[in-house]
């Protein structure tokens, strides 16, 4: 990679270079599963669903691969500063990525018992802004894990915290519908579920963006302001 | 150097050739040796490159004068007349150039930037891996981007070859015939539910004037004024959801047209004023008179403003007046224009807030029906601000009003 300094040893400037492709190939696979995820509950498409839960195994398997070569170039390079941060850095981003990829065969998983019986689209419509949402700031995370400009990564807190209000809404506006309609229980408690995947998977984006942090700077992200997600207090109205 | 010389010769064959054939001729009918035209096409040669020499200054002999444009043709300014996304990039996948397009469609692409990282998507990794492997010279794959705007590519990538190191990415933008195809579904779906519910009214209304109301000429006054109403509100929803369609045909801003803003928000307070004197409302400038310019579209940018500056004077209707200001922001370390509507009635609750950019998401759908309301509004607001590369906030406190603020980059 050009932005890191070379070092005497090219093989090495390789497999660093090497872990944060795979990073990145990850990244883009942990992206499209959320992506077709949230395509296969909106659309009632089990076979696509299928397909989300079979690619998981890619995220997995990927994981794997990163530790066991992370563990190698450690133990043959003894690498210092910067350079441990980095291999460091690919073993938690990667375990991050491999959640974000259970998240989204979570979500997959409950296509069906979402859609057996007839929605109204109205019940996708939020959980489709949320993803929007947390697939937004799944995008810029890693684009900042390839540009390095973590000098922008301010916005991940703003967007984490619409994350966690959208999220409340969603909350409250389930909870509103299970009220109206006992046969909505099901679907709609599934569809809480999907949404907190859906939370969860923008929360470890927010992990990613403090572990670039710490990687280019080695510094920690400025303190985190007090959570918004305030579905801890929300009860039935009455 | 000899190549060069070569080139010269090779550009100037047809004098050349004529030039020797008249020696050789003249030379054999005159039945002298070999030996004297030999030299002499040596002495035409010296000749031609020394004319050619004088050609190339003098700028004569356009063949001559366009190969030599072309060998002179710096490959960035090639790239840069190209209108697609086109980037150059070297055998470890790092960016090497982008052209200006690239820049506009994905953002920052520094120079050494890693193409793997940036395009994550499967099958472009896969597209990049087998190009640079050298186990296909060139080929392509479709590439869609979901966020932040819906986008669709045919990239090829293919080796330049020719002795050159580098490699080809060229994107060759497909949205506008997969938007098409997602528009009109989603029209159709979002038309029918919305414009079922007034066509379900008018039918009632038709078969009660037909049945028990046929001699009611009260009743007859009343339902034909529901009637009417109900024919407005769908053909409001239908200006809208056009207007919506449109601006999903065409996601990019057309570069480089600037707004003053100041005008465009007293056309907007001009056009509203009246509503406002309706609802028993004031409209406050509280903005100064010099011009503020942004990069934008003036007629879009309008609709921004009138929608918001129309919800204000409609939801706001108690607080007894609206004000429209402008300020300075920033988003991260680019400058802003930030143009705020505040109203003082009743406000939004914040369970409501993040979601009242979504399609036909109503807050209280009464009162949105009363409104003439068709839940669109605000969706086009964003819709047009996502094209500006601007974004919309939203501020509000139950009881004390709302403010939507519109935060547009400066430069």
């Amino acid at each position: 990679m050009s932005m890191q300094s070379m070092h005497i040893v090219s093989a090495y400037d390789e497999e660093l270079a090497y872990l944060s492709r795979r990073i990145a190939a990850m990244g883009g696979h942990a992206e499209r599963m959320v992506e077709q995820a949230l395509a296969a509950l909106v659309n009632a498409d089990a076979g696509l669903a299928q397909k989300v839960i079979a690619d998981d195994a890619v995220l997995d398997e990927g994981q794997r691969e990163i530790d066991e070569k992370a563990i190698v170039v450690i133990a043959r390079r003894q690498p210092m500063a910067t350079d441990l941060r980095e291999i460091i850095g690919a073993i938690r981003i990667s375990a991050d990525l491999e959640r974000v990829g259970d998240l989204a065969k979570n979500i997959a998983k409950r296509v069906m018992a979402v859609t057996g019986s007839q929605q109204p689209s109205s019940l996708f419509r939020g959980i489709e802004a949320l993803s929007d949402l947390a697939l937004t700031q799944l995008k810029d995370v890693l684009d900042v894990y390839a540009t390095r400009a973590v000098e922008r990564i301010g916005f991940v807190r703003d967007r984490d915290d619409q994350i966690d209000a959208m999220y409340t809404s969603l909350f409250r506006e389930l909870l509103t519908y299970m009220m109206e309609d006992p046969r909505n229980i099901t679907p709609c408690t599934h569809l809480l579920f999907c949404a907190k995947n859906v939370e969860r998977i923008g929360d470890h984006a927010t992990n990613i963006a403090e572990t670039i942090y710490h990687i280019v700077t080695g510094e920690q992200m400025p303190a985190e302001r007090p959570k918004g997600d305030k579905t801890d207090r929300v009860t039935a109205p009455h | 150097m000899i190549e060069a010389l070569w080139r010269k010769l090779w550009r100037h064959r047809r004098l050349l050739g004529v030039g020797a054939a008249a020696i050789v001729a003249a030379h054999l009918l005159a039945g002298w040796s070999v030996v004297v035209p030999a030299g002499l096409c040596v002495l035409l040669v010296a000749s031609v490159l020394v004319v050619g020499e004088g050609e190339d200054h003098a700028g004569e002999g356009a063949g001559s004068a366009m190969a030599d444009d072309l060998q002179r043709l710096p490959a960035e300014h090639l790239a840069a007349a190209v209108a697609d996304p086109l980037i150059l990039f070297d055998r470890t996948a790092s960016v090497v150039h982008a052209n200006a397009a690239a820049f506009v469609a994905f953002g920052s692409m520094a120079p050494g930037l890693s193409l793997p990282l940036k395009f994550r998507a499967p099958e472009m990794q896969a597209l990049l891996d087998a190009v640079l492997s050298g186990s296909a010279g060139a080929g392509s794959i479709d590439y869609a981007e979901k966020l932040p705007m819906e986008r669709a590519y045919r990239v090829s990538a293919s080796a330049i070859g020719h002795g050159s190191p580098l490699y080809v990415l060229i994107f060759k933008d497909q949205s506008e015939t997969r938007r098409i195809d997602r528009m009109r579904a989603d029209f159709i779906a979002n038309a029918s539910h919305e414009l079922r519910t007034p066509l379900a009214s008018i039918a009632g209304f038709i078969e009660t004037l037909r049945g028990p109301a046929r001699d009611d000429a009260a009743a007859r006054e009343q339902f034909l004024q529901i009637m009417q109403n109900q024919t407005g509100r769908m053909a409001r929803l239908i200006d809208d959801l056009l207007s919506l369609s449109r601006l999903e045909m065409k996601p990019y801003l057309r570069p480089g047209s600037r707004v003053d803003l100041t005008a465009t928000l007293k056309a907007v307070i001009d056009t509203l004023t009246p509503l406002a004197r309706d609802n028993g409302l004031v409209i406050e400038r509280e903005f100064a008179d010099e011009p503020k310019e942004v990069p934008g579209d003036r007629d879009e940018l309008f609709q921004v403003f009138e929608n918001l500056l129309e919800n204000a004077c409609k939801y706001g209707q108690s607080g007894g007046r609206v004000t429209v200001s402008i300020g300075a922001g920033h988003d991260g370390p680019e400058p802003t224009v930030d143009v705020t509507v505040r109203d003082f009635g009743p406000g939004i609750a914040e369970e409501h807030i993040p979601r009242v950019t979504e399609r036909f998401y109503r807050i209280d759908p009464q009162t949105s029906r009363a409104q003439k309301g068709t839940g669109l509004g605000l969706s086009i607001v964003k819709h047009i601000l996502t094209r500006h590369n601007g974004r919309l906030s939203i501020q509000s406190e139950p009881g004390k009003g709302a403010a939507f603020t519109v935060h547009l980059p400066a430069n």
